[in-house]
């Protein structure tokens, strides 16, 4: 299917178009069974790591639509999107803002999906495989603007609530404290 | 415009004399009164005798008396004087989640529950600036914050019995002595890795703690249960969904209508075994009568809210039910939304009133349900003796007194791969938790409550245990007029609107009604409001640190002044976007509630203050 490109034409525009193929091989490339790398960062818990832990930048499938698409399927049946809506949020955090309380690297948001953060974040390790897990992140990191452009889902197969993916402003992630649970004022003064 | 809407609306009263009063001052709200000629001496509309008790000062439970009357028998702070009204004492709290609690005020004291983590705070009112004399910390688990389903709230404590008692997030209901701040029992009733929470206050009959799960959003399956006064153990069980056996059904169980009649319908009226998983919650309000011995409450949304996925009438979701409170055991039921398609929970409050009907004295109960109607039922039968509505619906056409059965718009029903539009009211309701008070002085009822409508998509959804059991996108806006907020005067015994005020955002906080007739109210902006309680006339306000959701008491200091409390603090499930930070840009965010509120950040920050009021 991407031979089509390899067609006669000026020497520019055939690197041009081989260059776009390539990437349009990569976004399209359907991978069924996959093994992304999984123990070695799922082993990584409470901490947010600003390192990427051998993971490429935008996660293993940042950059591909198919596992884009498997990953926002995968949001609505695993019932995240009944925590984080759409990305804007409700029992759990927004989603598709800048602010991350656990860390905003792909290895940090697979941790988070595998094994659950301590205010009412579940694990998802026993239910979902790693591969799926990847693609729950390279979703999650798109309803922020991350990953490719070209990659991000364009439209909804729901009601639209929200702008597209891949219409989404790109966020620059910040690494937020989460919220605190609670200062009491002193009792000094009293019994 | 907005009289025009508000006749659109109350579609009852409208032949009537509608007029709008002057806009007051500035910033004041559209004023609207639809029927002028109320009697000097009232509706008629009296609390029920034996459910109420002489004024004694205090607020010993978030609803004052077993009617749920909320009206305070004190009289210094009148229509004349309130304007003078200022803070007496302001105490932050330290916790910035919404806060819903009523403070409590027993003798010389004065209680408050937080939002998560539940902290209580004890104050001694005699002493100056009424200091803080203990503060305890019940601890829940953190993890309990992500099982919630609409914010973290707590809608406060009860005393009885020397006790503080209150539930926890992790559904543990507590038992604090009053004096020393020491735990006197614990009991863990729920379990968050079911989804389970508990938000609502317990209500304390004789020797009994009656108290209830949420959930609904999370396939819980939902119970009310009574727990001894003296040591916490759990006494008695009901169940909302499952055989009769467990709903605690037997010989005595009447209900007034055939469709709410028949053997083990809580697992009948289910596909399979989804009433496992169904829902059914009760984390709103009970009322008592301790003349007929029987407490009123009513049940949860079924879930998930996709209706597709629980063909039936779900019982016994969303159903008002009368219990024994000794023993649990149901007399009546009445199921105000069988197979529920809006997420319409059944568990807004009844106020217990004697009303003239026909002719003679009649025991009732008034029920503001979410579906946006206002049931009047025999307390003794659970006979309807009227359902008028209080909103605009689209959901339904009307509730049929001979059947007691709703009709449902058929154009509204959810269905999978269809948008469904202008869902009137929206998921809240009419009215949600935001509890409505009473005078016997004007015989009126004083409603908060929300101007709603919503679109909505079904979405195939599976149960996993401690997720959310929703399958439904959901976009809500403004209702009718674009204000997303009322406050409404009901006559009681006619069944129709008397006055109503317009707020833009929805009125999430309870109402106060005084011997001052003066009604008490407060606003997502931030502001509590005193309004004429015979005119709606706006009296005075004051604009305090964050949007108020909580609920107004009204209690005598130990220096025999009159004072008025109130918590702000802006959260629960409308004002979740403030309180969670969620994202406007996604208008199903907090169960689709942010569609309707993408400015409420514009003009409130989060909060978590007590303020006190006095006049001088």
């Amino acid at each position: 299917m991407c031979s089509r490109f390899a067609e006669p034409a000026a020497r520019a525009g055939i690197v041009v178009l081989v260059v776009l193929a390539l990437a349009a091989c990569s976004r399209e490339r359907r991978t069924f069974h996959d093994s992304p790398p999984a123990a070695s960062v799922a082993a990584e818990s409470a901490k947010a790591v600003r390192s990427d832990s051998g993971v490429s930048r935008d996660g293993p499938y940042g950059n591909n639509a198919w596992a884009l698409s498997q990953g926002k399927q995968l949001f609505s049946a695993f019932n995240c999107v009944g925590c984080h809506s759409h990305g804007g949020g409700g029992m759990g955090p927004p989603l598709m803002d800048s602010a991350w309380i656990y860390g905003f690297e792909p290895a940090n948001i697979y941790a988070t999906i595998a094994n659950g953060r301590p205010n009412g974040m579940p694990a998802f390790k026993s239910r979902i495989t790693p591969q799926q897990t990847w693609e729950l992140v390279a979703y999650v990191r798109s309803m922020s603007g991350q990953g490719s452009k070209a990659a991000r889902t364009n439209r909804s197969d729901e009601m639209e609530v929200r702008p597209a993916e891949a219409q989404t402003k790109t966020e620059k992630p910040v690494l937020v404290t989460p919220p605190p649970t609670v200062t009491p004022p002193a009792q000094e003064g009293h019994p | 415009m907005s009289a025009l809407c508000a006749c659109a609306l109350s579609l009852n009263g409208c032949g009537l004399d509608v007029h709008r009063t002057p806009a007051g001052a500035e910033g004041q709200q559209p004023h609207i009164v639809l029927q002028t000629a109320l009697p000097p001496g009232g509706t008629g509309a009296q609390i029920a005798a034996a459910a109420t008790a002489p004024e004694d000062g205090q607020w010993i439970r978030p609803a004052k008396d077993f009617a749920s009357s909320r009206f305070s028998g004190l009289n210094e702070i009148t229509t004349s004087n309130v304007a003078q009204l200022k803070p007496a004492w302001t105490f932050p709290t330290g916790v910035l989640r919404g806060q819903e609690a009523a403070p409590i005020v027993v003798g010389h004291m004065m209680y408050v529950v937080t939002a998560y983590p539940n902290l209580l705070y004890a104050f001694d009112l005699s002493k100056p600036g009424a200091s803080l004399k203990w503060m305890y910390n019940p601890k829940p688990a953190t993890s309990s914050q992500g099982e919630a389903c609409c914010d973290v709230v707590n809608r406060g404590a009860s005393y009885a019995d020397g006790k503080i008692i209150y539930a926890t997030l992790d559904n543990n209901v507590v038992a604090v002595d009053a004096e020393s701040g020491k735990e006197v029992w614990r009991t863990k009733v729920g379990d968050i890795n079911k989804g389970e929470t508990m938000t609502m206050a317990p209500l304390i009959v004789k020797d009994r703690v009656l108290v209830g799960n949420s959930g609904g959003e999370m396939g819980v399956r939902g119970w009310i249960k009574g727990l001894d006064l003296k040591t916490g153990a759990v006494k008695w069980t009901a169940m909302h969904t499952g055989p009769d056996s467990v709903v605690l059904i037997g010989p005595s169980f009447k209900p007034f209508y055939k469709k709410d009649q028949g053997t083990d319908l809580g697992v009948k009226t289910w596909p399979g075994t989804t009433w496992q998983i169904g829902g059914g919650g009760m984390w709103g309000w009970i009322s008592y009568d301790p003349a007929l011995d029987l407490i009123f409450y009513g049940s949860s949304n079924p879930g998930p809210w996709n209706p597709e996925q629980r063909p039936g009438d779900n019982k016994w979701t969303s159903t008002f039910f009368a219990r024994r409170p000794e023993t649990g055991e149901a007399i009546w039921a009445y199921q105000m939304n069988p197979h529920d398609l809006h997420d319409y929970d059944g568990v807004n409050e009844s106020i217990l009133l004697d009303i003239p009907w026909h002719g003679s004295k009649r025991g009732i109960l008034v029920h503001p349900d979410r579906n946006g109607y206002m049931y009047a039922l025999d307390r003794a039968t659970g006979e309807v003796l009227y359902a008028n509505p209080y909103v605009h619906i689209t959901s339904s056409d009307s509730v049929s007194l001979k059947t007691g059965e709703l009709a449902l718009n058929p154009t509204k029903e959810p269905k999978m791969g269809k948008i469904v539009r202008d869902v009137c009211p929206a998921a809240p309701g009419g009215k949600d938790w935001q509890p409505s008070a009473f005078s016997p002085r004007t015989g009126l009822m004083y409603v908060p409550h929300q101007n709603l409508c919503m679109d909505e998509q079904p979405t195939a959804v599976s149960y996993i245990s401690g997720t959310p059991y929703v399958g439904m996108d959901v976009r809500m806006k403004p209702g009718m007029g674009g204000n997303r907020g009322f406050v409404t005067a009901w006559n009681p015994v006619t069944g129709k609107p008397v006055w109503r005020i317009s707020e833009p955002f929805p009125v999430w906080s309870g109402a106060l009604a005084t011997a001052g007739d003066v009604v008490f109210y407060g606003t997502m902006e931030g502001w509590f409001k005193a309004v004429d309680a015979r005119t709606g006339a706006p009296l005075w306000k004051y604009k305090t640190t964050s949007g108020i959701i909580g609920q107004p008491v009204a209690f005598r200091g130990p220096d025999g002044k009159e004072y008025v409390a109130v918590m702000s603090g802006v959260g629960g499930w409308s004002g979740a976007i403030v309180a969670g930070g969620l994202d406007p840009r996604d208008s199903s965010a907090a169960l689709g509630f942010v569609g309707a509120m993408r400015d409420l950040p514009r003009v409130t920050p989060k909060g978590g203050t007590l303020y006190v009021f006095s006049l001088r």
